[in-house]
């Protein structure tokens, strides 16, 4: 239990997906220009991070791993399909992020009003993908773990991009060098934002 | 420049047009500066120049082989499923370039950890296909996938020269900053090595270059 709250508090706040490793850059540098649509981005990350990290953990452990499929017969202990993870992680996250989208239009017209537009999105967000390989290289070794580590990354990116988004609302009425408005400014906030999170380095409960 | 001199050349491979698909990234269509494309990885293999390296060419061959593969089968994919085919198609490569990274370059592979398999979702392939190979024929599709993989490399060739040289005082690995100034009181800045100042060395980049082209400003 202690293990697990450790690694959620490390996930949001250490290893944040966006201050640390980068992930999800594109669309966190594209959407955060209002609060209210960079919140529903979050959400949405998250919300499907907690669905395909666990299901490609699965299917890692029990179909790609060398002698994952000992559990099939034992003929096909010593079958190694690693080499295919890339492209079998991309077609689940593709296959979830649109069964997620028709369930969500199914069941709740106004949250898939709210998430709509950006699901398509997420399918090429590299934080989705990003966790699916970091839990294969890091060798988690339970569905808890990755359940805990795939939420912590999510909550931990929708913390940068709503901040960044409170912060550019802001900025809109400073005055900002003309070849450093928009883009420029953004990327500076965040390597500052950065450097404060790093103050949680080493932190550990 | 008139327009007399852009006479056509003989060789209509490298027509005016194709030279310009080639050209254009590096500075006026660059995919990092200007399209905000690919910055993921773009930061974090800049540490040092050597996977930095390795990467650029990685994303280069994937992005201009892709831009190919896509083109040449353009008018057969039916449009709604098309997403799952490109990744598809991109998957494919990366996991070669992965194996060849892992059989050849071991130890570069290792630094770059996830970041090889995360090309796939590297927006500036997506990007691309979408908006060249999937509306142009495959030779210039081809061109302008190594002119925006190059112009892409570019830029992290540039983050990693000076995230590597004012970080560890070396480039590609060698000592450049002599010890004699070490002894003076010269001091590493460990900061660089740290993730924030990657981003913030692309603003820098960023601002530089604005401020030499003017139409490329925000309001």
């Amino acid at each position: 239990m202690e293990n697990l709250f450790n690694l959620f508090v490390r996930s949001i706040f250490i290893d944040n997906m966006i201050f640390a490793y980068f992930l999800g850059m594109c669309s966190y540098l594209a959407v955060s220009k209002t609060v209210k649509t960079s919140v529903g981005l979050g959400i949405a990350v998250t919300f499907v991070l907690l669905v395909t990290a666990p299901v490609n953990w699965l299917v890692d452990t029990y179909l790609l791993k060398p002698g994952a499929l000992a559990w099939l017969s034992a003929d096909l202990a010593d079958l190694d399909l690693s080499y295919l993870s890339f492209m079998i992680f991309i077609a689940v996250i593709a296959a979830i992020v649109q069964l997620v989208e028709m369930v969500v239009e199914k069941f709740s017209p106004t949250l898939y009003n709210a998430l709509g537009i950006f699901l398509p999105l997420i399918a090429v967000n590299c934080a989705i993908l990003g966790v699916a390989l970091f839990v294969q290289e890091r060798e988690y070794t339970s569905i808890a773990e990755v359940t805990v580590y795939a939420g912590g990354s999510g909550i931990g990116w929708f913390l940068a991009i709503a901040s960044l988004a409170a912060i550019r609302e802001k900025i809109t009425y400073s005055h900002i060098p003309k070849p450093l408005r928009g883009l420029g400014i953004s990327f500076i906030i965040t390597g500052l934002m950065a450097i404060a999170f790093m103050s949680f380095m080493g932190i550990k409960i | 420049m008139s327009d007399n001199n852009k006479t056509k050349e003989r060789e209509p491979m490298f027509s005016a047009k194709v030279l310009r698909l080639l050209k254009n990234p590096f500075n006026l269509e660059n995919p990092i500066t200007v399209q905000v494309l690919g910055i993921c990885s773009a930061l974090a293999v800049t540490v040092q120049m050597k996977p930095a390296i390795v990467m650029a060419l990685s994303v280069t061959i994937v992005t201009a082989f892709s831009n190919l593969i896509i083109s040449s089968l353009r008018d057969t994919i039916p449009s709604r499923i098309r997403i799952i085919v490109q990744l598809v198609v991109v998957a494919a490569l990366v996991i070669i370039v992965d194996q060849l990274l892992k059989a050849y370059v071991y130890d570069v592979s290792k630094k770059l950890s996830v970041f090889v398999g995360l090309i796939i979702t590297n927006c500036i392939l997506m990007g691309r296909l979408e908006a060249y190979a999937m509306a142009n024929k495959p030779w210039p599709s081809f061109v302008d996938g190594i002119g925006n993989g190059l112009g892409y490399g570019m830029i992290l060739v540039i983050v990693a020269f000076f995230r590597e040289l004012l970080g560890s005082g070396k480039i590609y690995g060698m000592r450049v900053i002599p010890q004699s100034f070490y002894d003076s009181g010269y001091m590493d800045n460990g900061m660089m090595i740290l993730p924030p100042m990657a981003l913030i060395t692309i603003g820098v980049i960023i601002w530089v270059q604005r401020s030499k082209t003017p139409e490329l400003q925000e309001k």
